[in-house]
């Protein structure tokens, strides 16, 4: 099914007769009924207002049309978003309904927050084929409770989005990045800990321990990031040998896209933690391969296919969710982590209440 | 103001009510002499008042999940109060209800720099949250302007915002984390010192949700290193119109002023009578505020003031000091109070597409003269949350309700343009009947819906936010199934 409007989409769930799978572009493996609801067909950026860095957009819109007509006015999603095709394999083209549905954010996500952060309205289709907005297009908004935030990260088990409304951000104009080349997790933590608490804005925070990088970004006017970037060497000159990382687009663009991880096999997990926490974790996790974002509050970790890595861990203030895996380990372990029974007593009544046929992504979130 | 009647068959049984609470809670946080309750009658929208049944201050959450699991049983209304400066009437008992104040609770719990959180109980107040890691050069960014008296759990409840968070974020971009007790009794852990939610986003909904969904004991916030300096410059001028189109190309050259706040003729005056700021006799004045190092602030404050000369402003001016600046903001934070010396008001808080900013200011002048009521108008200009004032004098019969009129089409106004009816003080009770003109049923209906799984006996807050007529079912399920 693919429906052009938002009246037909709503048409199509009122009418539904058996559980769909949801899918914008289908680049984030989410995995599912054989039933396809597709949102693709409602494209197009309805209003975007550079000087109240506002934009809405229909969920179908691919994400490449905004950074476009963004990138025209000099402004970005700050929250960069992950383009999850390489790391899964997918192919087509990823919708901005899709990184707002799994509340995609990236290494800027430490500093300038997540997709949730810079959502400020949504309109979808709930469970029984009633449009529902909340929300609005302004970035000051406590009218009612905040669905907006609700429907970021649901994944489409609350209901399928028709359009979302975003703040937007200026594009710095020079970005820096230095590297810290450290022994160790633990160090590495130090040191992205140590910018963090700096007053110098560090918009990226990550650790590739396959070449020993603590790796900080820098971005705003040209003569802020100079002097930012010197004040960061300085203060991180006792933790290790500091070396610039010219022209570091790329760079941030693969460790957004867990680049490292691409075309090797086994599970890929994500962990988040407080960050320092993370060394423990790592040494707990015994992955093959690591990659740490967000100050080390983001780890990403790849282990052999079908290791429950929850298990594994045991105990741990925090979530892991399994991000790809083979079709045997899909079946048997939770994509998302369980949850205490409180909680998880919430979840469920909210999916009974928005959903209560149960037609959405029937499965995937506990 | 219609609130709902109270319940006869609950205010009969105070004392029995009265003596379950005493066994859970020591004597002196238990407040039931009409004299004494009547301390909590309103909140700081004293326009309305109601004492409630009784009162309770609780020092932990064992006794909050006791005095809860105490009211489920008997059917009883609770009302959660922080320090009871909502401007909305989130606070305002009924008759029948308990207020669980939570001031007692007022620890910090931990603090960690090195992740940049601290954690409290949630009686404390916004600014005492700033006070405690102010000694390693961090702060707490949410700023409402009662940020002296006002509580964590009033901020959360309200998703409270502030003058700085243009670029900081309103409190649900800065809460990571919370402990929450619900109407049962049942302590529930959400989130906390690692990012974003393992599931749904339960954090996001349960802040600005008024109280309505469980009382909030504990929370971890995220704080931030200060930045090296601040300093902001005055810009005056002579049209609202031109101000409005200044403040848009502000925003489109790329920088992002940490605040951008804006003020019309009326409130200049009285704010300057007030704190001698320095403030220019003009029709819309300006304050904007940059971030960063010296350098910084000079190369982002040259870029303001080159694009600000375009507008041909009647003053331009950069402070010179910390007192100056301190001034400045005296003079903007004082607006209500220096508003309030003039004449009662109402504070209303809608928020428009920053490009509608003139037409708004121009509709709104209309209004006041139509009413014949004055108003002031002084905003957060970057993110286009209004703060009408409109003044009237209490005891001048009438007045108030026509204030209730003008006020209401100023909100469904902002609502006509594409805006909302509250930025940041929330709905309370003081804009609940217009919420059906923002929100169709089905929308408000998906609101309540989350509602009836957190709080299925609709005990909590129930008379606010939702029209009454809209919740009336759910509350009266209530009451028939006693």
């Amino acid at each position: 099914m693919k429906p052009e409007t938002e009246a037909e989409l709503a048409e199509m769930v009122a009418g539904l007769t058996e559980p769909v799978r949801i899918v914008g572009g289908g680049t984030r493996g989410v995995g599912g009924p054989e039933a396809v609801l597709e949102t693709a067909g409602l494209s197009g950026i309805t209003l975007y207002e550079p000087g109240a860095l506002t934009l809405v957009a229909q969920a179908g819109t691919p994400v490449a049309d905004i950074e476009a007509a963004l990138a025209a006015e000099g402004q970005q999603l700050a929250f960069e978003p992950m383009d999850h095709r390489g790391l899964l394999g997918t192919s087509g083209t990823p919708t901005i309904g899709g990184v707002v549905a799994a509340n995609i954010s990236g290494p800027r996500r430490i500093q300038a927050g997540a997709c949730r952060d810079f959502l400020l309205g949504v309109r979808y289709v709930d469970g029984m084929g009633q449009v529902i907005k909340n929300g609005g297009r302004v970035m000051k908004n406590v009218t009612g409770y905040d669905l907006v935030k609700l429907m970021a990260g649901s994944w489409g088990t609350l209901g399928v989005l028709t359009e979302v409304s975003l703040k937007v951000l200026p594009k710095p104009e020079a970005v820096a990045t230095n590297a810290v080349h450290v022994a160790s997790a633990g160090d590495a933590i130090q040191a992205l800990s140590a910018a963090l608490k700096s007053p110098f804005e560090v918009s990226g925070a990550a650790y590739d321990p396959q070449n020993g990088q603590a790796l900080l970004r820098v971005e705003g006017f040209s003569d802020s990031v100079t002097y930012r970037t010197e004040q960061l060497k300085s203060t991180l000159s006792l933790i290790g040998e500091i070396t610039d990382i010219p022209d570091p687009t790329e760079l941030w663009q693969g460790l957004r896209d867990v680049m490292p991880f691409h075309g090797q096999e086994g599970d890929v997990w994500r962990i988040s933690v407080k960050p320092t926490d993370a060394p423990d974790v790592v040494t707990r996790l015994e992955a093959d391969q690591i990659l740490l974002d967000w100050g080390g509050g983001l780890i990403w970790a790849r282990v052999p296919e079908g290791t429950d890595l929850r298990a594994r861990l045991g105990a741990f203030e925090g979530h892991a969710t399994l991000v790809r895996a083979d079709a045997k380990t899909a079946e048997t372990l939770d994509r998302f982590q369980p949850e205490p029974t409180g909680v998880q007593a919430l979840t469920r009544g909210l999916r009974a209440r928005f959903d209560p046929r149960g037609v959405f992504n029937p499965g995937l979130m506990g | 103001m219609e609130m709902p009647r109270p319940n006869p068959e609950i205010l009969a049984r105070k004392q029995a009510v009265l003596s379950r609470l005493l066994q859970v809670l020591p004597a002196d946080a238990v407040i039931h002499d009409p004299a004494e309750t009547r301390a909590y009658e309103c909140d700081a929208l004293t326009a309305y008042r109601c004492p409630p049944m009784l009162a309770v201050l609780p020092s932990d959450t064992q006794e909050v999940s006791d005095v809860l699991r105490i009211c489920h049983e008997e059917g009883v209304p609770v009302v959660p109060r922080g320090s009871g400066t909502s401007l909305a009437g989130g606070a305002l008992p009924t008759a029948d209800s308990v207020i669980l104040g939570v001031a007692r609770m007022n620890e910090v719990l931990e603090t960690d720099y090195d992740n940049r959180f601290i954690r409290v109980q949630t009686g404390r107040t916004n600014l005492s949250v700033t006070g405690a890691v102010e000694e390693e050069d961090f702060f707490y960014a949410p700023d409402p302007s009662s940020q002296l008296a006002c509580a964590i759990a009033g901020n959360i409840a309200m998703n409270s915002g502030g003058a700085h968070c243009l670029k900081y974020g309103v409190t649900t971009n800065n809460l990571l984390g919370v402990k929450m007790v619900m109407m049962d009794g049942s302590v529930v852990e959400i989130g906390g010192a690692h990012l974003d939610a393992g599931g749904l986003d339960l954090l996001g909904v349960i802040c600005g949700s008024e109280g309505q969904l469980g009382v909030v004991t504990e929370s971890t916030l995220r704080i931030l290193r200060k930045p090296e300096g601040a300093r902001p410059v005055l810009m005056g001028f002579d049209d609202n119109e031109v101000a409005g189109q200044c403040v848009s190309d502000i925003i489109k050259s790329g920088i992002l002023p940490v605040a951008i706040e804006f003020m019309d003729t009326l409130c200049i005056k009285a704010c300057e009578n007030f704190a001698h700021a320095g403030y220019p006799d003009c029709h819309a004045l300006l304050i904007v505020e940059v971030e960063g190092s010296e350098a910084e602030i000079d190369d982002q404050l040259s870029k303001i003031i080159e694009i600000a000369k375009r507008h041909n402003p009647v003053e331009l001016r950069e402070s010179q000091s910390a007192e100056e600046s301190a001034k400045i903001w005296l003079g903007r934070k004082s607006a209500f109070g220096a508003m309030g010396q003039m004449n009662d008001y109402m504070c209303l808080d809608g928020t428009i597409p920053v490009s509608s900013l003139p037409e708004v200011l121009r509709r709104i002048g209309e209004l006041s003269a139509e009413y014949g009521l004055p108003v002031g108008n002084v905003f957060h200009a970057g993110d286009g949350n209004m703060h009408p004032l409109i003044l009237f004098d209490a005891n001048k019969p009438g007045d108030l309700e026509k204030c209730e009129a003008f006020g209401a089409d100023i909100l469904k106004l902002c609502v006509d343009v594409g805006g909302c009816l509250t930025g940041e003080h929330g709905v309370g009770i003081e804009k609940r009947d217009l919420m059906s003109h923002q929100y169709a049923p089905a929308d408000l209906e998906a609101q309540m819906a989350v509602k009836d799984v957190f709080d299925p006996k609709w005990l909590l807050n129930p008379a606010k936010v939702f029209p009454l007529d809209a919740s009336e079912s759910r509350r009266e399920v209530r009451v028939a199934a006693e």
